[in-house]
């Protein structure tokens, strides 16, 4: 793994461009702003892992359908 | 007419029609790329039924049923892959967690498939938008739905 250090306001190039700039530091937490064409898609690890997780659970549910009450 | 062996009905014939293509899979089953769309027996929900592996299949509902405006706001560029021009190309998709007890069916709507309905090529995309997860309860969401509308 690359490991940079930045400071507030700097930047990050990842290939020619993907550019991250470090907007705010604050405790814990660092606020990045990504700028990206918009087929580079951009997401937070954890949404994407959500996601996967779903689907798993997804494929493992029974075959028998719920029926949906229409309430009329 | 193809026959092809279903997890939940067995053996069943298809149509070639039937057939949507996902070339990246669905995330954490990429391996899989060929499906079939077929309607359940229960409506709204349809099954997309692996042909590569018989015992995967994932329960499908066009999320407009329980949310009106349902849009994932993912930017056409995106999906160059799909060759869609318009939106009018698309069907939008949510897959459906049924847990084993029976109740409290959701619908991810943070990971739709959206698939354009003249090539039958698909993909799973990812929303950008924060309202949706990937746990909507389908009926909680279709009793306000319906709340909403005017007697």
């Amino acid at each position: 793994m690359l490991i940079l250090s930045r400071k507030k306001d700097e930047k990050v190039m990842i290939g020619d461009q993907v550019e991250i700039t470090i907007l705010e530091i604050r405790g814990d937490q660092v606020k990045l702003g990504i700028n990206a064409p918009k087929d580079v898609k951009v997401f937070r690890l954890e949404v994407f892992d959500e996601i996967l997780k779903q689907n798993k659970a997804a494929a493992q549910g029974p075959v028998i359908l719920p029926t949906l009450e229409s309430g009329e | 007419m193809i026959k092809i062996q279903t997890k939940a009905y067995g053996l069943q014939e298809i149509e070639e029609k039937q057939i949507i293509t996902i070339p990246q899979g669905i995330f954490g089953f990429e391996n899989l790329r060929k499906y079939a769309l077929i309607d359940a027996h229960q409506k709204p929900f349809f099954w997309l039924q692996s042909l590569e592996d018989p015992e995967v299949a994932f329960i499908l509902i066009k999320p407009n049923v329980f949310r009106e405006k349902y849009d994932p706001g993912i930017d056409l560029t995106e999906l160059a892959d799909l060759e869609v021009s318009t939106k009018e190309d698309l069907i939008t998709f949510a897959i459906v967690t049924v847990p084993q007890n029976g109740t409290f069916i959701t619908a991810n709507l943070q990971g739709p498939i959206l698939v354009n309905r003249h090539t039958r090529v698909g993909r799973q995309c990812i929303s950008p938008r924060d309202e949706y997860r990937t746990r909507h309860n389908i009926l909680e969401e279709m009793a306000a739905m319906k709340k909403e509308q005017p007697c």
